[in-house]
């Protein structure tokens, strides 16, 4: 890989990751039984659909192929897309939310962090302001998950079941394949294996205030970052594409 | 099922340094820092703030509504309470 193809596919793949996981959020928006979280999982999902807005207009001017935020995010097929499975999975229960996006957020962040101090420096500028962002978020779901891993049996219970579920889904985020070896080589990228270390560290403070059990890292599904997705994508993909796909060029 | 209400939690914003804290609203949360959360994406989404206080809605002990002509009634005719009987020399631009 050259080192603007290397870019390109980096950037690009952190705004698939803040594309596909705010669209999961705003599927339930509207749902909330609290009208309080209900607005707080709508500024939380907005602040994913800005930080993909970022990336994908970063992306495309890397691209210089003319496409802009609205076709990287609508008219590509699902094969095209990097997210992490993590992030495509459905919504489930609030606990499964939860858990999902203090699972990814743990590491997000910390990715984001590192790369504050890569050596592009208009992606190092997108990572301060998301950072700033995803910190308010872990705090939020952070919150939640010991509010339910310490709280009745039952919430104990189903949330105890929703990290158990997403665990397969964490292994990919850490294992660096040719793009993030390339990113750490051209750029000061991150070092997945320290960040993965600290994650750990991390993740178990959390779970350990929740009073929830760590899962073992046994068989981890892979396959999010080279575009072999589960079944779920194209159900979401053909639902946030619907209208421009239907009405190409639609504005409003 | 019934639906148990989160208790009630008054917000309160500082809108910039050297200005107080002003009353905001209020929204429900089940403890603490939840209701700090809830005002942070409930009053400050347009930049409204750097600072919050919430406080429960029934740690406020509030005067009795009945008791309005006790409490408030005496100071109406007091007016020599008020700053109005100076003289402002000339020449004074900020008083």
């Amino acid at each position: 890989m050259t080192k603007d193809e290397t870019l390109l596919a980096y950037v690009l793949r952190l705004g698939d990751n803040a594309l596909i996981l705010g669209q999961r959020m705003i599927e339930v928006v509207t749902t909330y039984p609290e009208l309080e979280e209900e607005l707080a999982n709508a500024n939380l999902a907005l602040d994913y659909i800005g930080q993909a807005r970022l990336f994908y207009t970063y992306a495309g001017k890397l691209e210089g192929k003319n496409r802009g935020e609205d076709a990287l995010a609508f008219l590509r097929d699902g094969g095209e897309f990097r997210n992490l499975l993590l992030l495509e999975q459905p919504n489930g229960h609030f606990g499964d939310m939860m858990a999902r996006q203090v699972l990814f957020e743990s590491f997000y962040l910390l990715q984001l962090e590192a790369l504050e101090q890569c050596d592009d420096s208009q992606l190092a500028e997108i990572a301060v302001r998301a950072a700033k962002e995803i910190r308010y978020h872990l705090r939020h779901g952070a919150q939640w998950l010991v509010r339910l891993g310490d709280g009745t049996d039952t919430s104990h219970a189903r949330v105890q079941q929703s990290i158990t579920d997403y665990w397969q889904y964490t292994g990919e985020m850490f294992v660096a394949d040719n793009v993030d070896q390339a990113f750490a080589e051209f750029f000061a990228g991150p070092d997945l294996e320290a960040i993965h270390q600290q994650w750990q560290v991390n993740v178990a403070a959390i779970l350990d205030e929740a009073t929830l059990t760590m899962p073992g890292d046994e068989w981890m599904a892979s396959g999010g970052k080279r575009g072999r997705h589960s079944e779920h994508l194209g159900y979401l993909i053909a639902e946030m594409q619907f209208l421009q796909r239907a009405y190409p060029g639609a504005n409003w | 099922m019934t639906h148990k209400e989160w208790p009630l939690y008054e917000v309160f914003i500082r809108s910039k340094a050297g200005l107080s804290h002003r009353h905001a609203g209020s929204i429900h949360a089940a403890d603490d820092q939840m209701a700090l959360d809830a005002a942070r994406d409930t009053y400050t989404r347009r930049s409204e703030g750097i600072s919050l206080w919430v406080v429960r809605s029934s740690e406020i002990v509030a005067s009795d509504p009945a008791e309005t002509s006790a409490f408030f009634e005496p100071a109406e005719d007091k007016i020599y309470r008020h700053p109005t009987f100076y003289e402002i020399p000339d020449g004074v631009e900020n008083l």
